[in-house]
């Protein structure tokens, strides 16, 4: 499956999960679903089958809330059925909310409380380097999580550990959950700041997958820093009446504005996978 | 007991070289002995405690064991969530050292005193929670959370305690030390206050009270077995820790005697639910809150005459 590919099933399924469970976060799943779309289909090193291969890359998704697009990509991956995506959020489900480890293989760490899931790379990817592994940890923030003191403590942490191995993307949508970031606590300049904490820094459109490829196989093994993506994306991406709407941080799609939504996905479903079906 | 911890550990980081030790950029003069003896297996994570707890988890998740260290509250309060969502509950080998356990920094003001740790990282599940009574207690608290899988936690005093047991059987983690049989009065001690304890009993000895007596190094798992037999083998227990009565060490006996048939009293010794708004020598500290030797004595004596 490739990036397009799975990234659309990813925005589907979050539609259809959020759906069926009541639940909240389809704008923060919708904006990150490129990001991982690509780091599954065409950046990680990983076997569904072996989902501890040591040599893997590791991930975690700092910004848990997003869970369901980790759920889907694994399983879209070959980690687990399809089918079981249905039960997020059910009574007795593994599939919790935010993203849990526990029974469920290939996630890496569980989250849900922000800012954790840097330091918890940190330590990963200064282990790998210590045992001189070359494996990758991707680390996927969300701008708000940035609020977060904990954050800005492991990003001196990384520069000063030398780690290069660590890959930080920052889902950018610009939202938090009240409303727009430069409203809440302003982050700008924010890509200056991770520059000044001496990070590589990457700025680009979280939509485009071209641009995602690229940033996400620059070899930081180069030079000494660790390397920031600053994914540009827009909270509720691909649904018109969500997209950069503060509502969709926790309304759940149900009756006509699920059917519009699944209208709107299916009209940009990618071209291959109409193919796939004749 | 810092230096105690230190040596143990320089002789376990020297035969594991995947020990680590992140210190949250404290320890001067106490932890040179170790970066000099094991420098790659040492990280100064700066002023950050909870990056260094997060980076100390996803190391451990790595396969490493490593210990956290700081002072007082600074390695579990400051922290808390880091400990509870991604050690504890990855079941992570993480190992959380506290140096300054009750009032040992009583002069250095409310901040610095560690006196509801007990109590708050006993209610964490997959957390091992030890406090050793003297540097013999140390050693084997040391050796034994390096050897135990999962998130522990070890509430050292500082420098200066005594080396009270000349000999120590097995170590086991959840097990108490019988240190003397008595009669109708038994005293349970956790953590550094072990000494005053010491002196309490000799203070009741004089006055024809001969209780028998008990360290538990370790909080939880606690030891319900020694609480049951001691339950029905003494009149009065009687519990004494350097830290708030509540949620801690005697909280956590009176958990397994509520639950047990049993004809004895409970007396809980330690802070009573406050916080120390005055400063001073550890000594000082617990003589004021009625946890010195001649505290405990007096307190002992009053409620068996009640």
């Amino acid at each position: 499956m490739n990036s397009k590919e799975l990234a659309w099933n990813i925005m589907r399924q979050g539609v259809e999960m959020t759906h069926l469970s009541k639940g909240s976060h389809i704008g923060a799943i919708l904006s990150v679903a490129d990001i991982i779309g690509v780091l599954y289909s065409d950046i990680l090193n990983f076997d569904p089958k072996n989902p501890k291969l040591p040599e893997r890359d590791r991930v975690i998704l700092s910004k848990g809330h997003a869970g369901a697009a980790i759920y889907a990509a694994l399983a879209y991956s070959g980690f687990f059925p399809v089918e079981e995506l249905k039960t997020h959020y059910a009574d007795g489900s593994r599939l919790s909310g935010h993203v849990s480890h526990k029974g469920i293989p290939g996630v890496e760490f569980s989250t849900g409380s922000l800012g954790h899931g840097l330091s918890v790379g940190a330590g990963m990817a200064l282990s790998a380097k210590k045992n001189n592994e070359k494996h990758k940890v991707f680390i996927i923030l969300g701008d708000g999580e940035c609020n977060e003191g904990s954050v800005w403590e492991a990003a001196l942490f990384a520069n000063h550990f030398k780690l290069s191995n660590l890959v930080v993307i920052i889902d950018h949508n610009k939202m938090q959950s009240l409303t727009f970031c430069a409203e809440t606590i302003a982050l700008e300049p924010f890509a200056v700041k991770w520059k000044a904490f001496g990070w590589q820094v990457l700025y680009i459109d979280g939509h485009d997958h071209d641009q995602l490829k690229m940033a996400l196989t620059v070899n930081p093994q180069d030079s000494e820093k660790p390397t920031c993506v600053i994914a540009n994306t827009i909270k509720g991406k691909n649904i018109s009446f969500m997209e950069n709407n503060i509502l969709w941080h926790y309304r759940t799609p149900q009756g006509e504005e699920y059917a519009a939504a699944l209208r709107e996905l299916e009209a940009i479903k990618p071209c291959e996978m109409h193919l796939l079906e004749h | 007991m810092r230096d105690a911890f230190v040596r143990t550990l320089i002789d376990i980081a020297k035969k594991d070289k995947n020990v680590c030790l992140i210190t949250g950029d404290l320890g001067f003069g106490v932890l040179k002995p170790y970066w000099e003896a094991v420098p790659d297996q040492f990280i100064n994570a700066g002023i950050s405690e909870q990056n260094m707890t997060g980076v100390a988890t996803g190391m451990a998740l790595e396969g490493k064991t490593v210990f956290t260290y700081s002072i007082g509250n600074f390695p579990t309060l400051r922290c808390l969530e880091q400990i509870r969502n991604d050690a504890a509950y990855h079941n992570a080998n993480v190992k959380i050292i506290c140096v300054g356990g009750g009032f040992c920094y009583g002069a250095l003001g409310m901040s610095h005193h560690a006196t509801e740790d007990l109590a708050i990282m006993r209610a964490l599940p997959n957390v091992t929670v030890l406090a050793p009574g003297d540097l013999v207690e140390a050693q084997a608290a040391t050796k034994a959370i390096y050897e135990k899988d999962g998130t522990c936690y070890l509430r050292l005093g500082r420098g200066g305690e005594k080396t009270i047991h000349s000999q120590l059987g097995e170590f086991q983690i959840g097990k108490a030390i019988k240190i003397i049989n008595g009669e109708k009065v038994v005293l349970f001690s956790t953590g550094a206050i072990f000494d005053e304890v010491m002196e309490a009993r000799d203070l009741l000895l004089k006055v024809g009270i001969n209780p028998a007596l008990y360290t538990f190094p370790t909080v939880k798992p606690i030891d319900k077995e020694t609480i049951e037999i001691c339950s029905r083998a003494y009149d009065l227990i009687v519990t004494v820790e350097e830290h708030n009565i509540i949620g801690g060490f005697g909280s956590a006996v009176s958990e397994i005697l509520t639950e047990t048939v049993n004809n004895s009293r409970l007396l809980k010794l330690g802070l009573n639910d406050k916080y120390s708004g005055i400063v001073g020598s550890q000594k000082y500290l617990r003589n004021e809150f009625g946890i010195s030797a001649k505290k405990i004595f007096q307190r002992v004596k009053d409620s068996l005459y009640e």
